[in-house]
């Protein structure tokens, strides 16, 4: 099952990477002849309400909503991995303190979190960054900004074992400074879940940013992602169902493929695994 | 297996311990609106006919030259007291309009929560004892591919199957029911099974893997076998030893969960037009009414908290170990 699912992820990838240089329909070309299109030669996938072609817009779409996803993914799991490794290899208060924050922030309620942060930083952040810049970056950082708190505690609990390991203490006994300690022995024994987490985290955040644009407060609404094609396809679902069909399924399918290869690697990476 | 009476002194260390808790989410508000660049009183500053005096005195009033932790504490008093501003759009206050609209969104969310432990402990259990099965392997496919599903995604086919196509359900929730007696009723149930079913096919496609995986560890337990080599039937065995021990960490899943129960219910609401503080939160923000915003924010961050806490206490309930530890 992972197999499959790395390679419908690597064809979706490819498509997104190569797309515009093969299908080469601008994305905002209007042509209101062609306005609410099935699928035809012309456009494989259909047309908008502006007759705008969905393939192209698709493959714009899913070259944000990917790129979002891989880039939260590495801000959670750098804050998650500091704060855990901070965490579990100073004990005491310090780990009692950030233990408490990361409960704290499991508990709130992560969509209405993101939602009010992006409405009350959105305009300062768009006028420093530009419009598509400063959403990117401001859904970037919010997304990955509550989703670190997994991967925190997952490392503290990795951090917590290792260190007490027989060639921790070795390398301790060998006169190894803290840092080459975590960063040399601990945390590259540590990675394999890591990783798993990592790889669930990006179709979370795939589906975070997909749910911002639906709702109408994640990138503009002229900038096409998977989420924004799909709010603008809901109010047409009588007269032109294959306009919300397609990027549902695109957003559905990458983030299955994502789930399925993050199981197949907790199994494949899991050290108590019965051979 | 007869059921402890939890202490009075767990409950009570437990309420004890959400306090922390509630003050951590009110700082984090709070500063959320504190750093946000912007003032209430921009536009009288630009507004030429309000002289400066005026204003200096307005943004006294207001407390607003006050140091940070000051207008904290008043912030967190006037939160304390009931007084959680008034919204520009509706012109009403902020905690009668969320009053108005919290029922529908419980309602939302305790029935796909229903719905979703019913689907999910049956076939977490069917599929854990027999692993590796056809059943099992079925069942964990469609799990996977129930969370997978993004819930604005499963709505709109829903809509587009149940609504459109079949024309049997209808897609806008209607607060206004013009019907009395059972038909109202009928109408109520026919406008809420899409938004709770939406809600509950997603929340029991996780809670399956956790069902499965916590039958899996207790069922290979010594006290299991002990109960099987009794002689004992092994259905009954799986219902009264296996799954009882087994429901409990699902319990802590289930209120876990919740902030993502309520992720999913704003979505929801907002597809299906179901008039709860999801929708209201979202309406409130693409109309700029800070106020409602705020509130909406912290009433549903309460609600994990609170549902934590039920947790905690059942937790206690079910698991004598805990209670005395």
């Amino acid at each position: 099952m992972a197999l499959v699912s790395a390679f419908a992820l690597a064809v979706i990838l490819f498509a997104v990477v190569a797309g515009p240089f093969i299908w080469r329909v601008p994305i905002n070309e209007i042509d209101f002849a062609a306005k609410l299109q099935g699928p035809s030669w012309t456009h494989p996938l259909g047309t908008d309400d502006l007759g705008q072609d969905l393939l192209s817009r698709l493959i714009y779409g899913g070259r944000i909503s990917i790129a979002v996803g891989f880039a939260a993914m590495v801000v959670a799991i750098f804050f998650g991995v500091l704060v855990g490794a901070i965490a579990g290899m100073s004990s005491g208060r310090v780990d009692a303190a950030l233990m408490w924050v990361t409960d704290l922030f499991l508990s709130l309620p992560q969509l209405p979190l993101l939602l009010l942060v992006i409405y009350l930083f959105r305009e300062p952040v768009k006028g420093v960054l530009g419009v598509e810049g400063g959403a990117f970056v401001l859904i970037v950082a919010v997304i990955g900004g509550t989703r670190w708190m997994s991967a925190a505690r997952l490392v503290r609990a990795q951090f917590l074992s290792l260190r007490e390991k027989e060639f921790v203490e070795a390398a301790r006994a060998l006169g190894a400074s803290r840092l080459r300690q975590v960063t040399q022995h601990i945390l590259p024994n540590a990675l394999g879940p890591v990783i798993v987490v990592a790889t669930i985290d990006v179709a979370a955040a795939i589906i975070a940013e997909s749910t911002l644009s639906f709702l109408g407060l994640g990138f503009p609404s002229d900038v096409p992602t998977w989420g924004s094609v799909l709010r603008d396809a809901k109010d047409y679902l009588d007269i032109a169902p294959h306009w919300a069909l397609f990027p549902g399924a695109l957003i559905f399918i990458t983030v299955l493929a994502i789930n399925f290869i993050g199981d197949g690697l907790r199994d494949a990476l899991d050290p108590r695994r019965v051979l | 297996m007869q059921v402890h009476r939890v202490s009075r002194q767990y409950v009570i260390r437990k309420l004890l311990i959400m306090i922390p808790s509630l003050l951590g989410i009110s700082v984090v508000l709070f500063s959320l609106l504190a750093l946000a660049p912007g003032d209430p009183f921009d536009e009288l500053a630009t507004n030429p006919a309000v002289p400066p005096e005026v204003r200096a005195a307005l943004r006294a009033k207001f407390g607003l030259d006050d140091p940070v932790w000051m207008r904290y504490w008043h912030w967190l008093i006037a939160l304390l007291q009931g007084d959680w501003g008034f919204s520009f759009v509706s012109r009403m206050d902020v905690s009668t309009l969320i009053m108005q609209r919290l029922p529908v969104t419980l309602i939302v969310i305790g029935a796909s929560q229903i719905l979703a432990i019913a689907i999910a402990i049956p076939v977490g259990v069917l599929a854990a004892t027999r692993p590796y099965s056809l059943f099992d392997q079925v069942a964990n496919t469609f799990a996977f591919i129930g969370f997978s599903l993004p819930t604005f995604f499963t709505g709109l086919v829903l809509i587009l199957v149940f609504s459109i196509q079949l024309d049997w359900l209808p897609f806008v929730y209607r607060a206004d029911i013009a019907a009395t007696g059972w038909a109202f009723y009928w109408e109520h149930i026919k406008q809420s099974i899409m938004p709770v079913t939406v809600l509950g096919l997603f929340q029991g496609a996780a809670l399956v893997r956790f069902v499965r995986s916590s039958v899996l560890d207790v069922i290979r337990l010594d006290y299991v076998t002990t109960a099987r080599s009794k002689g004992i039937g092994e259905r009954k065995v799986i219902t009264r030893h296996v799954v009882r021990t087994a429901l409990i960490p699902v319990v802590t899943l289930v209120a876990l969960q919740m902030p993502i129960v309520f992720s999913g219910a704003i979505v929801t609401e907002q597809i299906f037009r179901v008039p709860g503080i999801g929708s209201l939160l979202i309406s409130s923000m693409l109309a700029n009414d800070t106020p409602v915003v705020m509130g909406v924010t912290f009433v549903s961050a309460c609600l994990v908290v609170i549902f934590n806490l039920i947790a905690d206490i059942l937790y206690g309930w079910l698991d004598p170990r805990i209670a005395f530890r």
